[in-house]
């Protein structure tokens, strides 16, 4: 039976949880400190925070949010967005980040996956790929939140950049996201075939069958935002449901492990 | 009443966490980033780390941490490393060649196996919640207000494989491989999950050492 967390994942706009649809489309859904309480009360194994407006500013906001987080939140919790230095990650670990997610900068100058995981070590070396589907069976990395495209392979540049340093991936299938029509299975588990390291699946999460069939990817990590935020199914539910599909999830429903 | 505790900041990962958790669980944390050239004047030590074994034991040594460490553990005083400040407890680590520790406790610290019991590859670095399983009693230890298994969070690729008899405290099982997750011998304990990121049962277990 294999481990699956379950991340709640938090795109940041300003200062606003926000939710879209493919990447786009944005509304606002509220305050993300109240959120991501919720969230960790709720037993979240992960918090992912995405500024999702940072590498087209060139800046990231996350910092105050993060450290009002950190205060009360006693798991793990991953940055990411507008991250493109080594200075970055300091100012995002120094706020309470645990990992940072790279995409963007690591497309520009992949060095930067070696320079972050030499640094901080690859637990920390979050590489995140925003992946569409450009013909079956073929999907391209893009960058600046499903907004450009890099004319690179995604499933080739996991790979590589796990040779790199990157200790971990984040996938997020920009044709899924936010249409709680399901994962990207075949994206999912070719990336899941590709690397060693484990990987998180973002974007699509809809019903409770989702669960069982990207769980028999291989994933590490299964990201949900659009559930959570328009309150269409709690954790203790989504734990519930994967529990229940054979996956090996940590149960905080008061009942034991 | 708080509890005052003294962390030693070694410039490896990120201490902070750490910081404010124990600060959270009741602490009065004093953060030490330079030796002084006198012993430590510290009713609790506690040593995190995330990173590589050779960088982390570089950076104890370039410190003066190092001896100062090796003579608090024989105050009698608690002691408790985290990760990689669990892994520095021990003799020797294989990862990125061969490196020295501590040698507090017996043993060395080696590589995650890369396939789980039945041959299969799984994923290195080891990341999640796993269920806490003794190998030891936990009754006077850090893992005294835990049942067993309830899950704690994971991430790291190489584990202690301690060499005295009861020093392994507690387990994990990865794909049918047991995993150290925690040790005690007297007043030293470590633990290889995060107890800062384990929420709360993590908090249990810094809540404990607060009271040993």
């Amino acid at each position: 039976m294999s481990h699956v967390r379950i991340i709640a994942r938090l795109d940041i706009k300003g200062p606003n949880l926000i939710k879209g649809v493919h990447l786009e489309g944005l509304r606002v859904v509220g305050d993300p400190h109240e959120h991501a309480l919720r969230y960790y009360e709720e037993g979240a194994d992960e918090l992912l925070f995405i500024d999702i407006v940072a590498s087209l500013y060139q800046r990231n906001n996350l910092s105050d949010i993060i450290k009002r987080a950190a205060n009360r939140i006693y798991v793990p919790i991953t940055v990411g967005g507008g991250i493109r230095s080594l200075d970055d990650v300091s100012q995002m670990m120094h706020s309470g980040a645990d990992k940072v997610a790279i995409n963007t900068a690591a497309i520009a100058r992949p060095g930067l996956i070696t320079e972050v995981s030499r640094r901080y070590g690859s637990q920390c070396m979050v590489l995140g790929i925003e992946a569409k589907r450009v013909a079956p069976g073929r999907w391209e990395a893009y960058t600046d939140n499903g907004r450009e495209r890099t004319g690179q392979d995604a499933v080739q540049w996991a790979r590589r950049a796990v040779e790199m340093g990157a200790g971990e991936i984040l996938l997020t299938s920009v044709d899924q996201e936010g249409t709680r029509k399901g994962f990207d299975l075949p994206l999912v588990q070719q990336v899941c075939d590709a690397v060693n390291v484990p990987v998180t699946a973002s974007g699509g999460f809809g019903r409770a069958e989702d669960l069982a069939a990207v769980g028999a990817t291989g994933v590490s990590g299964i990201a949900i935002a659009d559930a959570l935020h328009w309150k269409r199914m709690t954790l203790t539910e989504i734990k519930a449901h994967a529990a229940a599909a054979g996956l090996d999830v940590r149960r905080t429903d008061g009942r034991p492990a | 009443m708080s509890v005052p505790v003294t962390v030693l900041d070694y410039g490896i990962g990120n201490q902070l966490n750490v910081l404010r958790a124990l600060e959270h669980c009741g602490a009065s944390v004093k953060v030490v980033r330079q030796a002084s050239g006198s012993d430590l004047d510290a009713d609790r030590l506690v040593l995190p780390g995330v990173g590589a074994f050779g960088d982390g034991m570089a950076e104890l040594r370039a410190r003066g941490f190092d001896q100062l460490v090796k003579r608090f553990a024989q105050t009698g005083r608690p002691f408790l490393g985290i990760c990689v400040g669990m892994q520095v407890m021990f003799d020797a680590s294989d990862e990125m060649g061969e490196h020295e520790g501590l040698g507090l406790l017996a043993g060395r610290v080696r590589a995650v196996p890369a396939a789980g019991a039945h041959g299969k590859p799984h994923r290195i670095p080891h990341i999640g919640w796993r269920p806490l399983l003794p190998s030891a009693p936990w009754a006077a230890t850090i893992l005294g207000d835990v049942a067993p298994q309830e899950r704690v969070y994971f991430v790291h690729s190489f584990a202690a494989d301690p060499a005295q008899h009861g020093a392994r405290l507690a387990h994990v099982d990865y794909d049918g491989v047991p995993i150290c997750a925690a040790v005690h011998q007297g007043n030293l304990h470590g633990c290889q999950f995060h107890p800062e990121r384990s929420a709360e049962t993590g908090l249990n277990v810094l809540r404990r050492f607060l009271k040993l």
